[in-house]
């Protein structure tokens, strides 16, 4: 039931906003086709504005990926999450989660799709993934958007937010799941 | 921005000479830069696409009922900004969009609302409270049906892959609120400067 009332929320919630956008317009005698072109030539020149900023970040962000700073850290953690008795699978998800968006996904495919992945560990990663947004991709692209290079707090408290859901996500997982 | 970019690159060079990886690292420039484009360009249309629809929403007045409706809500969390701007409607509908996982529509709208909090600001290089504030709150990844995740764990046979609805929303709340409070308290700590100073 619940479910089945989630699968329509997310078939229609696209198609109803556009409903409401385009009815509403019409009613206000908004003169439609006029209007939404006039908006819509912005779309190239938001998107070109961000290269710079994305470029900066992405590029970064996949040298620092390649050097494999993220074992490091990885050996480094092992140890302390191990004695928390957190699976240590899931340390690359805890380090590319703010980062990359695509990376992120491709690392919960892969513990999902491992058949040795103990039900625990999938449904902490799922839960992990699930409740995060990629932090730094966030910050480049709308900060970017508007010419922003001073973020002052901004990443900090991004970052502090994840962290926050990193730790949420292990207690009520092993509240939940692990008996 | 400038210390988090100086890091990045150097600590991974080297990093990269110390694991023998100095060549991967090298060769992830291109595909980085390559990525980059990629995605600024595939955003191109569907920015276009939300960017006039918005802008439908905005001329009809449609944004400004949806601001007057969350009012009692932004009014205080985004108190510097006035009650009436289209900024507030934006935010609004960025949320919204985000609650449902219109990840695509959620971008442009929220570079709309940015640009609107842009308006507002008193140095057009540095973040205002408000932008930070929106940004804390976009980064907690606010979402009700984490899509992505359940399509993933329906393809490789997980039991009943809904049942992790409940504790991601439950983590995802929680994460948000504190991305809210967090940036509230350290928006004292970080005054953003009136103007440049060269």
């Amino acid at each position: 039931m619940f479910q089945q009332v989630m699968d329509i929320i997310s078939l229609w919630a696209l198609p109803a906003i556009l409903i409401l956008i385009l009815t509403y317009g019409l009613v206000k005698k908004v003169p439609l086709y006029e209007v939404f072109t006039e908006g819509a030539k912005d779309g190239f020149k938001v998107a070109i504005n961000i290269i710079p900023y994305l470029v900066a970040i992405i590029v970064g962000i996949s040298m620092l990926r390649a050097s494999g700073v993220f074992e490091w850290i990885g050996t480094a953690l092992a140890p302390v999450l191990t004695f928390f008795n957190i699976p240590t699978d899931i340390i690359p998800l805890m380090l590319t989660r703010s980062l990359s968006g695509s990376a992120t996904i491709g690392v919960f495919s892969d513990i999902a799709g491992n058949p040795e992945s103990a039900f625990y560990t999938t449904t902490l990663a799922a839960v992990m993934v699930g409740s995060s947004e990629t932090t730094l991709y966030v910050l480049a692209v709308y900060f970017g958007a508007v010419g922003i290079s001073k973020i002052r707090y901004a990443l900090l408290a991004g970052l502090l937010a994840d962290l926050a859901g990193i730790i949420l996500a292990i207690l009520i997982c092993r509240v939940m799941f692990l008996n | 921005m400038n210390y988090i970019f100086y890091f990045l690159i150097v600590i991974s060079i080297i990093a990269g000479a110390i694991n023998g990886r100095l060549e991967d690292v090298v060769s992830a420039i291109l595909s980085g830069a390559q990525t980059s484009v990629k995605i600024a360009f595939s955003l191109i249309g569907i920015m276009a696409f939300w960017l006039g629809m918005m802008n439908i929403a905005q001329k009809s007045g449609l944004i400004e009922v949806i601001a007057k409706l969350i009012k009692p809500v932004t009014k205080r969390l985004f108190n510097e900004i006035p009650e009436d701007s289209p900024a507030i409607g934006d935010i609004a509908m960025s949320f919204s969009a985000n609650a449902f996982g219109l990840t695509n529509a959620a971008t442009p709208i929220g570079i709309r609302a940015m640009e609107e909090l842009q308006k507002h600001n008193i140095n057009k290089t540095s973040a205002s409270n408000a932008m930070c504030l929106f940004l804390a709150m976009n980064t907690a990844g606010f979402q009700i049906i984490p899509a992505t995740v359940i399509g993933i764990l329906v393809g490789v046979g997980y039991p009943n892959p809904t049942q992790i609805i409940a504790p991601t929303l439950f983590v995802t709340t929680l994460a948000f609120t504190f991305a809210i409070i967090v940036a509230k308290i350290f928006q004292k700590f970080w005054p953003q400067q009136e103007c440049e100073v060269k």
